[in-house]
C-alpha cells in the first residue's frame, strides 16, 4: 500500500527526471525528445488532476522529504492552492508541449528545447509543492535560470540583448528574495514556512517582518512584472521562441511572482490592511499603465506581453482587495488569463510561422488563409476583453464586483477601464492581422500543421467553457478550496503542524 | 553592528554598479558583489563568538555551538550565483560576437 501523499513529489521528480533522459538520449533523435516531453507533460497533467480529487477527499496533504519532521525536515504541501496552481501550470505545459513538436522544428537543437522546457516546470512546480521557504528559493532559481537560456534561445542579437537584460534584473529580484529570507531565518530561526508563521504568530509583527514583506514584494514583484518592476518583460517574452513565451507569460510570471508572494504574505506573514493596500495599488497601476503601453505597439508579441502587465494586475487586484469574493475572482482570472495569454501567444507564434512577420502592419486578411488561427485568437482576444459567454468575463466581473463591495469604487472603475482599453487594442490585432483584404504576398501560406492546431483548439475550448467554473457545485472542489487556503492566514502552521 | 554595516555597504556598492556600469562585465561582476554581500549575511548571521562546530560525539558536549544552517545555505546559494555567472558569461561573449561591443549604450536594439 503506497501512501496517497507520495504524489507530491512526483511532480517534481518526473520532469527533473525527463529532462535528464532527454539530455542524456535525445542529441541525435528528435523523436524521441518529443516523445518525451510530451510524456513527461502528459503524466504530470494528469497526476494534477488527481491531485484536486485527492485535495477534495484529505483537505492537506503532507510529505516529509527524507521522514525527518518538520521544522527539522522539509515537507512538500499540497492544499487547495497548491493543486489549483498545479491544474493550471501542468495543463498549459502539456498543451504547449504540444504545439512545440511542430513549431520547434525551425530550431537545430529539439533536445536543448526540450530539456529547459523540462527543467523550468520542475522548478515551477517545486516552487508551488514545497513548504520550506530556502527549498522555495532553490526552486525559484531552477527554474529562472532555465527561462534565461530559454529567452536566449534563438541566439541572434535581439534575443541574446533581451535575455542579458532579463537575467540581471531577474538575479537582482532573486537576491532580493534571499536577502528577505535571510532576515526572516534571522528572526524566526527556522526555514519550514508552517513553523515561521508559528514563530511569527508568537513574536507579533515587528519592524522586521515590514523590512522582509518590502523586499519580498521588490523581489517577486520583478518575477510578476509588476508595474514599478515590469522593464525587462516587454522586451524577454517577445524575443523566446513562441512555445515559450506562452509558458513564461501563462504561468512562470504567476508561479514564481504571485504564487509565491501570496504564500508568503498571506500563510506566512499575514495579511495587514496597509500590505493590501500596497497591492490592490501595484495591481491597478499595473493594470492600467500596460495597458495604456500596449496599445500603441504595432509588434504582436510586444502587444501581448504589455497586455500580460495589465493583466497580472488585475489579478493582483483581486488578490490585493482581501475579501472572499476578491481572492476567488483573482485566483480565477490567473486560471483564465494562464488560459488565453498562452492561447494568443500560440496564434501569434502560428502567424510567425506561416508569414515569417511579427509586424501587425505587414499583415491583414490572414483568417481566409489560416481559418483555425483566426478564429481561435478571436475567442482568445474576446476572452482577454472580458466579452460575456468566455472565462475573461466572469473573473473580471467578480473582481469589480468584489471591488465595489469593499467599497474601493476607484479601483471598480480602473479595472473597468482597462478593460475597455484592452477590447480597443484588440479590435487593432484583428483588424489589422486577421480581418480585412488579404496581402499580395500572403497569397501562398498555408494553415499551421496539426499539433498546432490541436493545442490551440483545446485552449480555445477551455476560454469557451472555463466560465463554467464559477458554478457553485464546480468551484466547490477546484476555485473555492485554492481560495480557503490563502483565506485561512497564518492559520496555515497549525493546519500543516497539527497534521504531520 | 559594524560587520553588518560593511555588508549592507557592499550589497549597495553591487547595486550602484549593476545600476551605473556600462560595461557588460562590470554589470556582472556588480551582480556577483551583491551576491557575496548576501552570503557573508548568512555567514554574519550565524557567527557566535568562540562558537564551536556542532559534531556530536559520545563523549562530549558542545556548550557554545554555532548555527550549521546558514552555511549549508550558503553553499547552496554559492552553487547558485555560479551557474547564474556562467550564464551571464555565456551570454555576453555571445553578444560580443554578435554586436562587438560589451558597451549597453550600443546595444539597444529593443525599444517601445
Amino acid at each position: 500500500m503506497i501512501e496517497t501523499s507520495q504524489i507530491i513529489p512526483l511532480f517534481v521528480a518526473i520532469p527533473l527526471g525527463g529532462a535528464f533522459l532527454t539530455s542524456l538520449t535525445s542529441k541525435k533523435l528528435n523523436w524521441l525528445a518529443d516523445i518525451l516531453g510530451i510524456g513527461a507533460t502528459l503524466v504530470l497533467f494528469v497526476l494534477s488532476l488527481m491531485s484536486v480529487r485527492l485535495v477534495y477527499l484529505y483537505d492537506i496533504l503532507i510529505y516529509k522529504v527524507g521522514a525527518w519532521n518538520p521544522p527539522i525536515g522539509i515537507v512538500m504541501v499540497m492544499d487547495g492552492l497548491t493543486s489549483f496552481m498545479l491544474v493550471t501550470v501542468n495543463l498549459v505545459a502539456f498543451l504547449i508541449a504540444c504545439y512545440s513538436i511542430n513549431y520547434m522544428e525551425k530550431f537545430t537543437s529539439k533536445w536543448s528545447f526540450y530539456t529547459l522546457f523540462l527543467l523550468m516546470l520542475a522548478g515551477m512546480n517545486g516552487v508551488i509543492v514545497t513548504g520550506d521557504l530556502f527549498n522555495l528559493f532553490v526552486f525559484l532559481e531552477i527554474a529562472a535560470i532555465s527561462s534565461y537560456a530559454l529567452v536566449a534561445f534563438g541566439t541572434e542579437k535581439h534575443e541574446l540583448e533581451a535575455a542579458f537584460k532579463y537575467a540581471i534584473m531577474g538575479s537582482v529580484g532573486s537576491l532580493f528574495i534571499l536577502l528577505g529570507i535571510a532576515f526572516l531565518y534571522a528572526y524566526t530561526s527556522t526555514l519550514n514556512m508552517a513553523d515561521m508563521a508559528r514563530v511569527i504568530k508568537e513574536q507579533g509583527a515587528s519592524n522586521v517582518t515590514i523590512l522582509v514583506t518590502v523586499l519580498f514584494l521588490m523581489g517577486f514583484g520583478f518575477k510578476a512584472a509588476l508595474v514599478p518592476f515590469h522593464a525587462w518583460l516587454p522586451d524577454a517574452h517577445p524575443s523566446a521562441p513562441a512555445p515559450i513565451s506562452a509558458m513564461l507569460s501563462g504561468v512562470l510570471i504567476k508561479s514564481l511572482g504571485i504564487y509565491a508572494l501570496c504564500r508568503i504574505i498571506f500563510n506566512v506573514i499575514g495579511m495587514t490592511t496597509p500590505i493590501s493596500n500596497i497591492l490592490m495599488f501595484l495591481g491597478a497601476l499595473s493594470m492600467v499603465v500596460g495597458v495604456f503601453l500596449a496599445i500603441g505597439q504595432w509588434d504582436f508579441k510586444r502587444l501581448l506581453a504589455y497586455h500580460s502587465i495589465s493583466q497580472i494586475g488585475y489579478v493582483v487586484l483581486g488578490i490585493g482587495i482581501g475579501t472572499p469574493l476578491g481572492i476567488l475572482g483573482g485566483l480565477f482570472h490567473l486560471f483564465n488569463h494562464s488560459v488565453f495569454k498562452s492561447l494568443l501567444f500560440l496564434n501569434s507564434g502560428a502567424v510567425e510561422y506561416s508569414t515569417g512577420t511579427r509586424d501587425l502592419k505587414e499583415m491583414g486578411g490572414l483568417a481566409s488563409k489560416m481559418p483555425m488561427t483566426g478564429s481561435t485568437s478571436f475567442i482568445a482576444s474576446m476572452s482577454i476583453a472580458g466579452i460575456p459567454p468566455f472565462n475573461g468575463f466572469w473573473s473580471k466581473l467578480i473582481i469589480i464586483i468584489a471591488a465595489v463591495q469593499a467599497s474601493h469604487y476607484w479601483y471598480a472603475f480602473w479595472a473597468v477601464l482597462a478593460s475597455i482599453l484592452t477590447l480597443a487594442s484588440f479590435m487593432k490585432v484583428m483588424k489589422y492581422a486577421f480581418l480585412g483584404k488579404l496581402g499580395e504576398k500572403w497569397n501562398r501560406i498555408k494553415e499551421v500543421p496539426g499539433f498546432m492546431q490541436l493545442s490551440m483548439l483545446l485552449l480555445a475550448l477551455i476560454c469557451v467553457v472555463g466560465g463554467l467554473l464559477v458554478l457553485p457545485s464546480v468551484s466547490e472542489v477546484f476555485l473555492r478550496k485554492a481560495s480557503d487556503a490563502l483565506l485561512q492566514g497564518v492559520d496555515y502552521a497549525t493546519t500543516i503542524l497539527s497534521n504531520v | 553592528m559594524m560587520p553588518y554595516l560593511l555588508c549592507l555597504i557592499l550589497f549597495c556598492e553591487g547595486l550602484y554598479c549593476v545600476l551605473r556600469k556600462r560595461n557588460l562585465i562590470k554589470i556582472i561582476i556588480g551582480v556577483m558583489i551583491m551576491d557575496y554581500a548576501v552570503n557573508l549575511f548568512f555567514v554574519l548571521i550565524a557567527y557566535k563568538m568562540n562558537g564551536r562546530a556542532p559534531i556530536l560525539s559520545p563523549d562530549t558536549t558542545i556548550m557554545n555551538m554555532v548555527d550549521p544552517l546558514p552555511h549549508a545555505l550558503v553553499l547552496t546559494s554559492i552553487v547558485i550565483g555560479l551557474a547564474t555567472t556562467a550564464l551571464f558569461i555565456a551570454i555576453a561573449i555571445r553578444i560580443y560576437q554578435k554586436y562587438g561591443t560589451f558597451d549597453i549604450t550600443k546595444i539597444k536594439e529593443l525599444k517601445g
